[in-house]
């Protein structure tokens, strides 16, 4: 009973910690990508609330818990409330099943004189749990987050708002397969579908190396699955308005643009795991490397925005379907032959 | 049931009630009276025109479609991928024709033109 307690509580303690550091990141994230923004395009961006405008997220997000709270009079009330809320969700959920850091407690604690092993079911590391089948729970949780977007675009009775969301459900769909398939090659050197036991088979090379058509294919797809620049045709706002999210105010905006950026933090934070190394590096303490490799692939998604211009949908669909999808599977069966004979 | 499971959903609960409250206390902040102008769907100011419904193109559904085809096959793999070094050559060449056989597919699919968008 008492170890039972223990094993919910340190869980929730890590829940806790691990939920309010991806709320930071993103107030963090958002001032980065318009600084970044204006730093590419030759201008100032946010710099007027605090030191170097660092205040500008707060000030941004107390601004939106004031706006007027817009419920607008639609056919489906209910999922019109929902949509954000399972938007936010979603998009939080996966965060579950990665590795950030490696030992976070002691092995054993003592508590009212009794020993606990906290070592058991992998409570000490920096992981809230450590499924066996981690990999397939994060694919299938993360493709999810296709329902809070195409709920929020039909509900709003708005043409295009609905179109919007008709396009990032057949994006996401077909995007998600070719994620699937570009991290095969990965799995089949570990052997294992298990988050950490992937981590810790990087010891001494990050498969990167081994596997760098698979990150590259990845990385597009993880593109248009949080659907940034160049592949951002939800929000395409010279033909849509501002797409799924046209009829939403306030806090319901807010969720929408928060799961926007958790989703970049997502993506970028299962492309550590599995092919820059996770939390592992020399000096510095685990977590620190995982949040500089995160922070680094974050960067690098702002900077693709400020470089490229968006493609059309049909462009869109045709790379997807007649390029990229052949390619994967090359990639797998070429990850096949030298896993066999190497 | 398995035990690993536990912390999954302890921080489901947590999530969906910060996400929650979050929504609930911005509705009772920012709580006023809808204007009749606030009320129509914004379509860049203009009186929203033609019918209520928008008419979606067929090819949503097709790709929806080849989605739940390619899926579930792809989802074959993933046990193939973790007892791949057990099976060796034979596994490996099963998986080749399995995959000639996914591609013929695809090529059927393109041909076809089910993803010709004009």
């Amino acid at each position: 009973m008492a170890e039972s307690l223990v094993f919910i509580i340190v869980s929730l303690i890590k829940s806790v910690v691990l939920v309010s550091l991806i709320m930071v990141s993103v107030m963090i994230g958002v001032y980065l990508e318009r600084r970044i923004l204006g730093f590419i395009q030759l201008r100032y961006g946010p710099n007027r609330c605090g030191p170097y405008g660092i205040l500008q997220s707060v000030a941004d997000g107390i601004k939106l818990f004031c706006k007027q709270d817009i419920t607008l009079p639609v056919t489906e009330k209910t999922i019109y409330i929902l949509a954000p809320l399972i938007a936010g969700v979603t998009a939080l959920f996966p965060f579950v099943a990665i590795p950030f850091a490696d030992k976070i407690a002691p092995d054993t604690i003592t508590l009212f004189g009794k020993v606990f092993d906290l070592t058991k079911y992998s409570l000490n590391r920096g992981v809230i749990a450590d499924l066996p089948g981690g990999v397939l729970f994060i694919l299938a949780v993360s493709s999810l987050s296709v329902y809070g977007v195409l709920l929020a675009g039909w509900s709003s009775d708005n043409k295009y708002s609905f179109l919007g969301a008709m396009r990032v459900a057949s994006q996401m769909l077909s995007y998600e397969l070719f994620l699937g398939i570009s991290i095969m090659g990965v799995l089949m050197i570990t052997g294992s579908i298990r988050m950490t036991e992937i981590v810790e088979a990087q010891k001494h090379m990050w498969f990167v190396v081994y596997q760098p058509l698979g990150f590259i294919l990845y990385m597009i797809a993880g593109f248009a699955e949080a659907c940034r620049t160049p592949f951002d045709l939800i929000e395409c706002e010279n033909e849509l308005g501002s797409g799924f999210n046209t009829e939403y105010s306030s806090m319901k905006f807010a969720l929408f643009y928060l799961a926007e950026y958790i989703h970049i933090i997502t993506i970028s934070a299962i492309a550590v795991t599995l092919f820059l190394g996770g939390w592992q590096g020399p000096w510095l303490p685990s977590g620190i490397w995982f949040i500089i490799k995160v922070a680094c692939l974050f960067i690098f998604f702002i900077w693709v925005r400020g470089t490229y211009p968006r493609v059309r949908f049909d462009q869109l669909m045709s790379v997807g379907w007649k390029y990229l999808f052949p390619i994967a599977m090359a990639n797998l069966i070429a990850t096949g032959i030298c896993v066999l004979f190497l | 049931m398995n035990v690993y499971y536990i912390p999954v959903l302890l921080y489901l609960l947590l999530i969906v009630v910060m996400m929650g409250s979050i929504l609930f206390i911005s509705s009772l902040v920012g709580k006023k009276p809808l204007t009749d102008i606030q009320k129509i769907p914004y379509e860049c100011g203009l009186d929203p025109a033609g019918p209520k419904e928008a008419y979606v193109p067929i090819k949503f559904y097709v790709i929806a479609m080849l989605f739940i085809v390619f899926d579930i096959e792809v989802v074959f793999f993933y046990p193939w991928l973790i007892v791949y070094k057990d099976l060796g050559i034979v596994g490996f060449i099963e998986m080749v024709i399995f995959f000639t056989v996914l591609l013929i597919g695809l090529f059927y699919v393109i041909k076809k033109g089910a993803l010709k968008w004009e």
